[in-house]
């Protein structure tokens, strides 16, 4: 058995001449809380339709549980749980119509986990579905993700459109799914708190390219911020390996480094600053200097990986 | 665990350590003595929603360092207090976590002799934290 619930080979995607995906290499350890990170329009959703089977890649190719992504025979689908993007629900059916619906398909399905699902989002199970709030939508798809014990869950942005409490409920019934220790769970997701508290791992995808595929550690350690002070107006820097954000002030400069070597440390020593100091930083702080701000300066074709010294599965 | 733990996501600090100083500040205080049961990674986990595998993490460090210790079959358990690390190793943390204390001090504009009082002034904070802790039931 591999050690990777999800792997990918080269995946690439295009919609016509609109590159979605591109040569990916992504590897999900089995048993991990996997975070999938990425802009809007960055490639996650299209990545796990085509690791589900129900996209072609242009080339390249995955496999899931060990199997071929397009040729998924059923007894690996029944071990996969998928919660695609917004919640989709059957508008007409109650939620006793839902457990109906799908308890037949799934043979390990799980009656009391349905149950807490649905109290962790406090649904009425007299509610029909086109009635529901989004919450209470997220919950019924939430419960019937679940309840068939998949070895596997994929959440497509899970929280997306859920008030706190509602994402509170998500959170929990997806720690209540680590309870089974050999679970692998994938979701991607805008907001950094809930990585922070869920991911063991993440992968970051930006303009349909992997950046980063690191232990959530890793990604934390690599990304440092440090301010050099100077007796003056700053100098102009020379090119520093790893810089991904700099911001001069009057007489300091900012800077955001990624995989910050003894080289490194020691040019910045050397450019006459009367001290440096590290800042500490957030998640949410680093991922941003890591994708977003100065963009011209992240798209160099040098621009660093976090996955180089992660060592990633590529 | 008498001990209220908290997190905050999005600060400069990771989780697994916000959870470890929690740990150490409610042993040295005498909010946890030695041989209390602490929550199980799972307990804890749900209870804060996390990760499971953070909270693991934070145990697995405090086990190491030897605040806590697992006693097979029964759980995590508050450990008597033992050097894990050598005379010289102490020192070496001690003089670094002093290093950062000072330098924060004096960028924030204190004097020297602020400083000590600021440090007399924790350690006084902590001695009442212990008796009170020793006395409550």
């Amino acid at each position: 058995m591999s050690d990777y619930a999800i792997q990918t080979h080269h995946l690439t995607r295009y919609f016509g001449a609109k590159r979605v995906v591109f040569d990916l290499n992504l590897g999900v350890p089995c048993g991990s809380i996997f975070g999938f990170l990425g802009r809007n329009g960055s490639g996650k959703t299209t990545t796990l339709r085509m690791v589900l089977g129900l996209l072609s890649p242009t080339w390249g190719s995955s496999s899931i549980l060990g199997h071929d992504s397009q040729s998924l025979p059923p007894h690996i689908r029944a071990r996969i749980g998928y919660l695609a993007e917004g919640h989709p629900v059957h508008g007409w059916m109650r939620v006793r119509d839902a457990q109906a619906y799908q308890k037949r398909l799934y043979p390990r399905w799980n009656d009391d986990l349905f149950r807490s699902v649905l109290e962790f989002f406090r649904v009425d199970p007299k509610t029909r579905a086109r009635n529901m709030s989004r919450g209470e939508r997220a919950g019924l798809c939430l419960a019937m993700t679940l309840a068939p014990e998949p070895d596997l869950l994929i959440l497509d942005d899970p929280a997306i459109g859920l008030d706190p409490v509602a994402r509170r409920s998500l959170l929990e019934s997806m720690v209540y799914a680590t309870r089974r220790a050999d679970r692998t769970i994938i979701f991607s997701s805008h907001l950094l708190a809930d990585i922070e508290r869920m991911a063991d791992h993440i992968a970051v995808l930006d303009y349909s390219i992997l950046r980063a595929q690191c232990s959530l550690e890793t990604f934390r350690s690599c990304v440092q911020q440090f301010v050099l002070r100077f007796e003056g107006p700053p100098p102009e820097l020379p090119p520093i390996r790893g810089v991904i954000q700099c911001v001069p002030r009057q007489s300091e400069i900012r800077l955001t480094l990624v995989n910050v070597t003894g080289q490194t440390r020691a040019l910045l020593e050397n450019l006459g600053a009367v001290r440096i100091d590290e800042i500490p930083i957030s998640l949410e702080d680093s991922f941003v200097s890591y994708l977003g701000g100065t963009l011209e300066n992240v798209r160099l074709p040098e621009t660093p990986k976090v996955a180089e010294l992660a060592g990633g599965v590529a | 665990m008498p001990v209220d733990i908290s997190i905050a996501t999005g600060s400069s600090v990771p989780i697994y350590r916000q959870i470890a100083d929690q740990v150490c500040r409610a042993v040295a205080t005498g909010l946890l003595v030695a041989g209390e049961q602490v929550p199980s990674v799972r307990a804890l986990a749900e209870q804060l929603v996390l990760n499971p595998n953070t909270v693991a993490r934070t145990y697995a460090d405090l086990i190491r360092d030897g605040v806590l210790e697992a006693r097979k079959g029964k759980g995590v358990f508050v450990a008597k207090r033992r050097v894990v690390y050598t005379k010289a190793e102490r020192l070496r943390r001690l003089d670094s976590s002093l290093a950062a204390f000072v330098n924060e001090g004096i960028k924030l504009g204190f004097t020297p002799e602020e400083l000590c009082e600021a440090v007399e002034r924790k350690l006084r904070e902590f001695e009442a934290a212990a008796e009170k802790g020793a006395t409550s039931p």
